[in-house]
Formats: structure tokens, sequence, C-alpha cells
């Protein structure tokens, strides 16, 4: 608890006993009103002098006033029990909201922190602990088994294995040792690892992920903008109404000449009053969100705004880029099929040629040939966007590509028997023969595009720039609906566009890729979703969703967040409403009092607040 | 220019009717409140000097929620 919770606990818990005592104190009129205003200006004080600075400040119907109003209307009426008891009882319920909101934004925030809070430095052969923030690019820090990895950074000595379960959510160990890079937040098991940090703290994943996280709250979701305007208008509305409870039936009973009764019906009015603060609703929809996010986050799944968050559960379409995505993206050489020279030379061709490009079908050509490439012998490449390249080989002009690419050139080439990506050669203008380079499928693909149809996915779609009989048999091992193949890059966001046209309103389309060369889809589709983020700045910027694993099934999970989230938000709007409306109803008719006002005020509260935690929770998932 | 500010304030309630101020100050070009991370993320509108606006969105967020505070 803060301070301003302890002083209020205080108040409360030397008014509460006075109150109770008074009861039982044999005094009436003036003297009886004295002892009790000690309490309930113990108590009540400050929301009375809030009351006052907001009618100064054209602020007048807000909740202070709403209490002011009714706890010194009760006063007015004699009850002084009555008006001390709903001050008591409203202070108490701000109390709790206070600490419950508090006490559930720290559990979330403590379940998000995998901030490190120290780095280790060697000075003078001792290893001195000292704050991340003050390290600066390029230095070597030591990182013991047991303790988190605080910056980014390249291993220089050692050899060990790293949990990376605080990103990712799974504890599939990673292996690391000298030379390869290392990302802050793991947790480092076996082996001592000296790391020189690539980043400062504040760019390191880690920092950049829990900003991400933290900074979600801010994109709004359609729920909690709908709540916000609705409490504003609420409010006005239902202040009128008290006004017009507390006038008009005692008007009404004077012109048709029955008495007055202008006590009763102002304390409806009162009662009124304090049930319909929005407290509840407004509160429990940034936490329920706030909840979901931190919930994902923790199974690796960083979703950057509420709006994403809730848009999910509308995904009705799923578009998956191919290479990386659903299959692993590492290419093989599977076969050669010269024509007219052996499989060798075919295979160095292929591999000369391709020898300046970063393409992953050119390592894999030159991964298969296994003999360092002399550059010096290939010169004059050119790439063409879709097709291949031409290049000059020991003074012979090569051509490497697909089909489309002997196409432009006019060379006849032979229709590759099984499916897989062909690379045609020609050498001189005279067809040389193909290579046929297959990519693996990723191990849980076809069961994560399942669980996606099991959790209400109408449409899942497949873009690739590889060739149809590639894609065809991907599809058919993957049980896609449809398949859009041999595209180029500009095409992708072409059928996305398309696919979106065709999908109804309220249903949302979801493209997920690498992150890397997926930018415009990415944007264009209703929500981006990278995978395989670990360490990928571009991916981190580019995407709406971020999946820190390549696992296609955090997908599914990450949908399952998003309608258990949803379904939480909903519960606790229906509940407030209904539970209002019917208060607001007994109050109006006189049937409930102020005990049962409060009720409706505090107790909706509190139950909206728990149920809004759950969202936390990934049991089940 | 876009910068975010350590906020305090006790109600969710009271932090739309911040955000609703903040945004109706001259000089913003949007703002954005979130009561979970106490922080207020505001826009300037182009010329606008960041130290007066605050100041005036600070007046503001004080006159509909007396209770708050704006770190700045």
């Amino acid at each position: 608890m803060n301070k301003k919770q302890k002083k209020l606990l205080a108040r409360i818990l030397v008014s509460l006993p006075m109150v109770a005592a008074l009861h039982f104190v044999p005094v009436h009129g003036l003297l009886q009103l004295a002892l009790y205003l000690v309490p309930y200006l113990i108590v009540g004080h400050d929301i009375l002098k809030k009351a006052v600075k907001g009618i100064g400040n054209h602020q007048v119907f807000d909740e202070n006033f709403l209490m002011a109003v009714a706890t010194v209307g009760a006063m007015a009426l004699g009850e002084y029990a009555e008006g001390c008891a709903v001050m008591l009882f409203y202070q108490i319920g701000e109390l709790f909201q206070s600490y419950a909101v508090g006490k559930s934004r720290q559990n979330i925030s403590e379940l998000m922190d995998i901030r490190p809070d120290y780095a280790n430095i060697e000075k003078d052969g001792q290893l001195e602990q000292v704050d991340p923030d003050e390290v600066p690019v390029g230095s070597i820090i030591t990182v013991q088994p047991g303790e988190r990895v605080p910056i980014d950074g390249i291993v220089t000595e050692g050899e060990s294995t790293l949990n990376t379960s605080a990103l990712t959510g799974e504890s599939l160990p990673r292996e690391v040792s000298a030379g390869q890079e290392v990302i802050s937040g793991c947790v480092n098991m076996t082996g001592l690892l000296r790391i020189r940090t690539t980043k400062e703290f504040g760019e390191s994943t880690v920092a950049r992920i829990l900003d991400l996280v933290e900074n979600s709250s801010m994109k709004k979701a359609k729920a909690e903008n709908f709540i916000t305007k609705f409490a504003r208008y609420y409010t006005p509305a239902v202040c009128y109404g008290a006004l017009a409870l507390a006038v008009i039936p005692p008007v009404f009973r004077l012109l048709t000449g029955s008495p007055a009764a202008w006590g009763s019906w102002i304390f409806r009015a009162l009662t009124f009053l304090v049930i319909s603060c929005p407290c509840a609703l407004v509160i429990s929809i940034p936490l329920s969100f706030f909840g979901g996010i931190g919930g994902a986050s923790r199974m690796g799944i960083l979703v950057k705004g509420s709006n994403y968050l809730e848009a999910l559960a509308k995904t009705k379409t799923i578009v998956f880029d191919k290479t990386g995505t659903l299959t692993q993206g590492v290419f093989e050489v599977s076969s050669l099929h010269p024509v007219g020279c052996t499989e060798a030379q075919l295979l160095e061709t292929a591999a000369l040629a391709e020898c300046y490009s970063g393409h992953p079908i050119s390592q894999s050509l030159r991964k298969a040939y296994g003999k360092p490439v002399d550059q010096s012998r290939v010169s004059e490449v050119n790439e063409v966007g879709g097709h291949g390249l031409t290049a000059l080989v020991d003074g012979r002009r090569i051509a490497a590509g697909n089909a489309r690419l002997m196409d432009k050139l006019g060379i006849a080439c032979d229709a590759p028997a099984a499916p897989g990506t062909v690379v045609h050669i020609a050498i001189d203008g005279r067809y040389a023969g193909y290579v046929l380079i297959s990519d693996q499928l990723k191990p849980h693909a076809k069961a994560a595009l399942q669980a996606l149809k099991a959790n209400g996915i109408k449409k899942t779609v497949m873009l690739t720039g590889d060739s149809a009989s590639v894609a065809q048999s991907v599809a058919a091992q993957l049980g896609l609906d449809e398949v859009h193949a041999e595209l180029l890059p500009g095409d992708k966001v072409e059928q996305v566009e398309q696919l979106l046209a065709q999908n109804a309103k309220g249903e949302l389309l979801a493209f997920v890729g690498d992150g890397i060369n997926d930018a415009p889809v990415l944007s264009r589709a209703d929500i981006g979703i990278a995978m395989g983020a670990l360490g990928s700045d571009a991916a981190i910027e580019a995407a709406d969703i971020v999946l820190m694993d390549d696992d296609p099934a955090r997908i599914a999970t990450a949908i399952k967040i998003s309608r258990r989230t949803l379904g939480i938000v909903y519960q606790n709007i229906v509940f407030a409403l209904a539970i209002k409306a019917a208060c607001l109803v007994l109050g109006a008719m006189g049937i409930a009092n102020m005990w049962v006002a409060i009720f409706a005020d505090v107790g909706v509260m509190v139950i909206a607040v728990l149920n809004a935690v759950r969202a936390l929770s990934t049991k089940g998932l | 220019m876009k910068k975010t500010y350590k906020i305090e304030v006790d109600c969710a309630n009271c932090a739309n009717k911040m955000e609703q101020a903040a945004r109706t100050t001259p000089g913003v070009a949007e703002a954005t409140v979130s009561f979970m991370t106490q922080k207020m993320s505001v826009a300037f509108a182009e010329g606008a000097d960041p130290k007066t606006v605050m100041q005036a969105v600070l007046k503001n967020c004080k006159k509909v929620e007396d209770d708050c505070e704006i770190y700045l």
C-alpha cells in the first residue's frame, strides 16, 4: 500500500468504531448531529472538498459531488447513521479499488519483469556488478551460470546452454559457444560465458520487449473506447434522471392532491445517484486487456496493442508466407539433372554463377558444392528479380534461374519430375540441365494448421514466390484451403487485397511472415504477425503481433488468449450494466436502500476487477 | 514530436477525463493516457513548445481531476 492508501485506511479505522459506538449512545437532536459529524468529517472531508472544487471547475457531475450530495442529504433528513455509513462504505470501496488495481498492476508487471538488474564486468580480476545502463557497446561482460544475460552480444569465450523461456515461453534450451549471438533476457544455465556487447541496454531485446508490452496499453481496443464514450454520456444522463426522480413524482403527487413526500423521493434520488457510478466498467476493461497482453507475453507472444488482441478474436482468414513460416527455410540440393555435362560440372557452374547472391537457394548450391568458391572466375553478374541471374563464369555466359528466365532467353528447358525449387542452368545459350532444391516443412506445421481450424479460422491461404508444384505439394501435406504460387514480391500485396475484399465485414485477415521481407504485406493485412522474431529487430518493428519463436502452433495459442480476454471483457460489461440497471430500477422504486446502492457500486467493481485479473492466467492453453 | 510522461491518477475514469482534457488543450495533436501503466503519451502540434503546452495540459487536467499528477 502506498502512503495515500495507508492514510485512508487509518481514517476508516478511526471512523468506523465511532459510528458503531454512536449507534448505542442515547443522544438526540443537534448533539447527535454534532457527534456524528466527527466520524463523518474524518472519513469524508476530502470527498466534500473535491466536490466543492469540482463545482468551481465546472465539473459538477462527478463521483465526489454525488457522494457529497447523497450523504449531506441523508444528514439533512436526520439519517445521521446512514449518512456516515454511506460515506464510510464508499471510502472503503475506494480504498479497495485502489489497492486491488495497484496489486493487479504490480502482479502483471512482475510477471513480465524479465529485466536483468545488473551486469558483471571484470575489473582487476574481480567481477563487479554494475548498472546495465552504464555498459557501453563493445564491453566484455561475464554471465555466470544461473544469471540472466543482461545485454545483447556475441560470445567471446565459453560454452553453455541458454534458457529462452522468459522470451519465447518454451523451455527448449539453446546451445551457445564462442562466436555466436546471444539475446538479453535468456538465463544462462550451465557454463560461464564472456560476452562482448553489441548494443546498449536500452536497445537490447529484453528492454525493447518490455517497452513494447508496456506501451501496448496505449493502443486502445474498440471495447475500451466504447466504454469511455459511454461513461461520458452516462454520468450526466443519470444525474438528470436522479433530478427528475427527486422532483417530478412529488410535484405530480402535489398536483393530484396527495402529500408530496419530498423526503422519500429525494432519498430515492440520492440512492439512484450512488448506484450510477460507472467505475466498475471503466476500470475492468483496460485491466482485462492488460492482463491478456501480460499473459500472452509470458508465452512468447508480444502483442503491440490492446486493439490487436481484440482483433485477433475476430480473425477468420489467415494468410501464410511459405518460406521460413510454414517451411524451415533451409534449402538443400536434393538432386542434379545435367544435360550434356556431368553432375559435378552442373553443380560447379551453378554454385559459381550464384556465388555473389545472398538468396537461400544460392547458399544451398554453394553448400552442396562444398569446395571454396573462387570468385575471380565470375564476373558481370546481373540479377533479375523473380527470374534468376546471368553471369560470366570462366568466360562462358551462364544463365541460372527458373523456367521464366529460360523462357525469356528463348531456351527450352526440361520439366522437373519431382516437386521442388528448380534452378535451370544454360551455358552459352545451350540448356545444361537443372538442379532440384527442396525445403523441409516445419515439424509442427500440420498440427498447427489443424489447431487453427479447430479454433474457428475459416480460411487458410499460402502465398509463395516458389513454383506451383512445390506450393501444391505443401498445401496438400498441410491441408491448406487456398494456395497462390509463383508470386512476384509485389503480387503478394495484391493477393492480400483481393482476399480482404472477399471478407465479410467484421471478419479480419491476419498475415503471418518472417517480418524481414514481408513488411508491406504485414502492414496491409488487418493483423500482421511476425514469427521467429528472436533477435530480429526488423520483425519486431514491422508486425502488430510478434511470436518470439518460430513454431506456427503459437498462432493458435494467441487466438485462444485473445478469445478468452474478450470473453472476460464482455462478461464484465454485461455483468456491470445488468446489476446497475437492476439496482437503479430498485432504487427508483424505493426498494433498494443505501446499502444496496453501495453494493451496486463497489461490489460490482470489485467483482469486475477480480474477473479481469483472470485474463492473466495462461492455464489450459 | 511525441513525448511520454509518468503520471499519477487514482481511478480509470479520471484517467479518461485527463485524456480528454489533454486532447482539447491547444498545441496537442494527439494524447493517450494509459491508466494501467500510469503513463501519458502526447504528440505535439507543429511548432508547439512542449514545455508550455504541457503546463497548459497539467492545468486542464487538474481542473477535471484535482488529485492527478503529471511528472514533467
